[in-house]
């Protein structure tokens, strides 16, 4: 029953959750001591050396607060809502590779959850449905503010993952598999992705800021428009799901990015300096790790350096430039495919 | 284990299909559709159709119902602008619901007769199988079924364009 490979997958999927909650937690410290250092603030300071217990405060802040349901809101659906949001955001992390096999006592062991053979479509599945929670959460306020910044999120999300889903068949094409371990190792060393698909890269990252809602596509929760958008009925945790939710989003979707297009564990030179195959492993987690948070920093340098698109802007962006040029890139691909292969 | 699944996933989906032709509210009724969309793709998962498992909850939960649901909640139906139905409608809509049940009843009652023409394969539903089958086999269909997409999406565009001629 309790085989060696049950123990280590267990323990792989509860650090991976334990992983993913706490990088969550410090990307909101992170958002606020890069915004405060772009607009030549201090940023938050007084909880800890430099502020470093201010995502703990913060937490208790959200449990501590009054838990406000509206009365003539859908309850039941109102609390499912947030549940959904964290839901769909904590379930990508499964096939994610977070490395190469690693050896422990003598047998092998891979450092990804499970290798779907569906691979990347399991992950554009799970962000497909990760609008119901916000659709759910905005419609079940009975705000119509909320109900303004669900559809806008529902459209939104459904004009972007069209684009995004077409930057992944470019992807498939010329990798030639779905699984996202044989993409990985596939680029090993300094073969990237990025190098092969330059253009499909540029419109998956566009995608993934609209999927995950962030600046400049965080219109469904605008300020200046919505109040809060979906989320201006909730109050206590429940919001703090909202908002955790995004931010677990963001690192996901970070590690997406650099698991197909930037090498995944894969570092240069990995294979010419003579190390033994844990440490390259090991190393490898590392260069992965560092590749998501220069990604989550790119995400948030983005949000406080560009402003917010206009609704009809971003559905122009969507519909008329991001959708016709990933089609480009197909044609593109296939074309160079069929060049060199005769 | 298989069976237990199979017997849960399809009580979820018939529960969950009645529930979509009971409840009161329109919104209820997508969501309980998207449960069972779901529990049918578990049973393609069972089926070790992955591929098709996958397909569905993207094209069916993801994008299909997320635009039923757009669309109910801008409408905002509830029940006092319901139009009343009269009786005669709604025994013509029992009548011929019944005739569509005897219908499959009909169809489905000679299926345990026939024989597959080829050996059962268990690794179909995986993409590298379910590709070469497509692209060899059934090209033909395939490329037109495409095309039927393709008319559908021009057809869409042209009935948003007010100024063509």
């Amino acid at each position: 029953m309790f085989t060696p490979d049950l123990i280590f997958k267990v323990v792989l999927i509860l650090s991976i959750f334990v992983i993913t909650l706490v990088i969550a937690m410090y990307s909101t410290y992170g958002e606020r001591k890069i915004a405060a250092f772009m607009q030549d603030r201090l940023g938050p300071n007084r909880a800890g050396i430099f502020g470093i217990l201010q995502p703990l405060a913060d937490g208790v802040k959200m449990f501590m607060k009054e838990e406000l349901i509206p009365d003539i809101s859908n309850k039941v659906l109102f609390i499912l809502g947030p549940c959904l949001a964290m839901t769909t955001a904590l379930m990508t992390s499964v096939i994610i590779p977070w490395g190469s096999t690693i050896n422990i006592f003598g047998s092998d062991f891979s450092l990804q959850v499970t290798d779907l053979n569906i691979g990347v479509l399991y992950v554009f599945a799970v962000t497909s449905i990760g609008v119901y929670g916000i659709m759910i959460g905005g419609w079940a306020s009975n705000n119509k503010y909320s109900l303004l910044g669900a559809l806008r999120a529902s459209s939104q999300m459904i004009s972007y993952e069209i684009a995004m889903g077409l930057a992944i068949i470019a992807l498939i094409m010329s990798t030639g598999t779905l699984s996202l371990k044989e993409i990985s190792a596939a680029q090993s060393g300094f073969h990237w992705n990025i190098f092969v698909q330059p253009l499909g890269f540029l419109i998956f990252i566009i995608c993934s800021f609209a999927e995950t809602n962030r600046a400049p596509f965080d219109l469904p929760e605008c300020e200046t428009e919505l109040i809060g958008g979906y989320h201006t009925e909730y109050s206590s945790m429940k919001l703090g799901f909202y908002l955790f939710a995004e931010y677990i989003n963001m690192f996901i979707a970070s590690a997406v990015i650099s698991t197909l297009y930037f090498g995944g564990y894969n570092f240069p030179f990995m294979n010419d300096m003579g190390l033994s195959s844990n440490a390259i492993t090991i190393l490898g987690v590392v260069f992965l790790f560092a590749k998501i948070f220069f990604f989550i920093f790119f995400f948030m340098w983005i949000r406080w350096t560009i402003p917010r698109f206009r609704y009809d802007q971003l559905m122009r962006l969507g519909w008329t430039v991001l959708i016709p040029l990933a089609i480009f890139n197909i044609l593109l691909t296939g074309a160079i495919i069929f060049a060199t292969n005769n | 284990m298989t069976q237990f699944l199979f017997y849960f996933l399809s009580f979820v989906a018939v529960a969950a299909g009645l529930m979509v032709i009971t409840a009161k509210n329109p919104v209820h009724s997508v969501l309980y559709l998207i449960i069972a969309f779901f529990a049918i793709a578990g049973h393609y998962i069972l089926l070790n159709a992955q591929f098709l498992a996958i397909v569905h909850i993207i094209v069916y939960a993801g994008a299909i119902m997320v635009l039923f649901l757009s669309v109910i909640m801008l409408l905002n139906l509830n029940k006092d602008n319901e139009p009343a139905k009269s009786n005669v409608l709604k025994l013509a809509a029992a009548v011929a619901a019944g005739l569509l049940l005897v219908t499959f009843t009909g169809t489905l009652k000679g299926t345990e007769s026939i024989i597959a023409a080829q050996p059962y394969d268990d690794q179909i539903g995986y993409v590298k199988a379910l590709g070469k089958v497509l692209f060899n086999d059934f090209l033909l269909p395939f490329e037109v079924s495409a095309l039927l997409l393709l008319s559908a999406i021009i057809g869409a565009v042209v009935l948003v364009k007010h100024d063509l001629k």
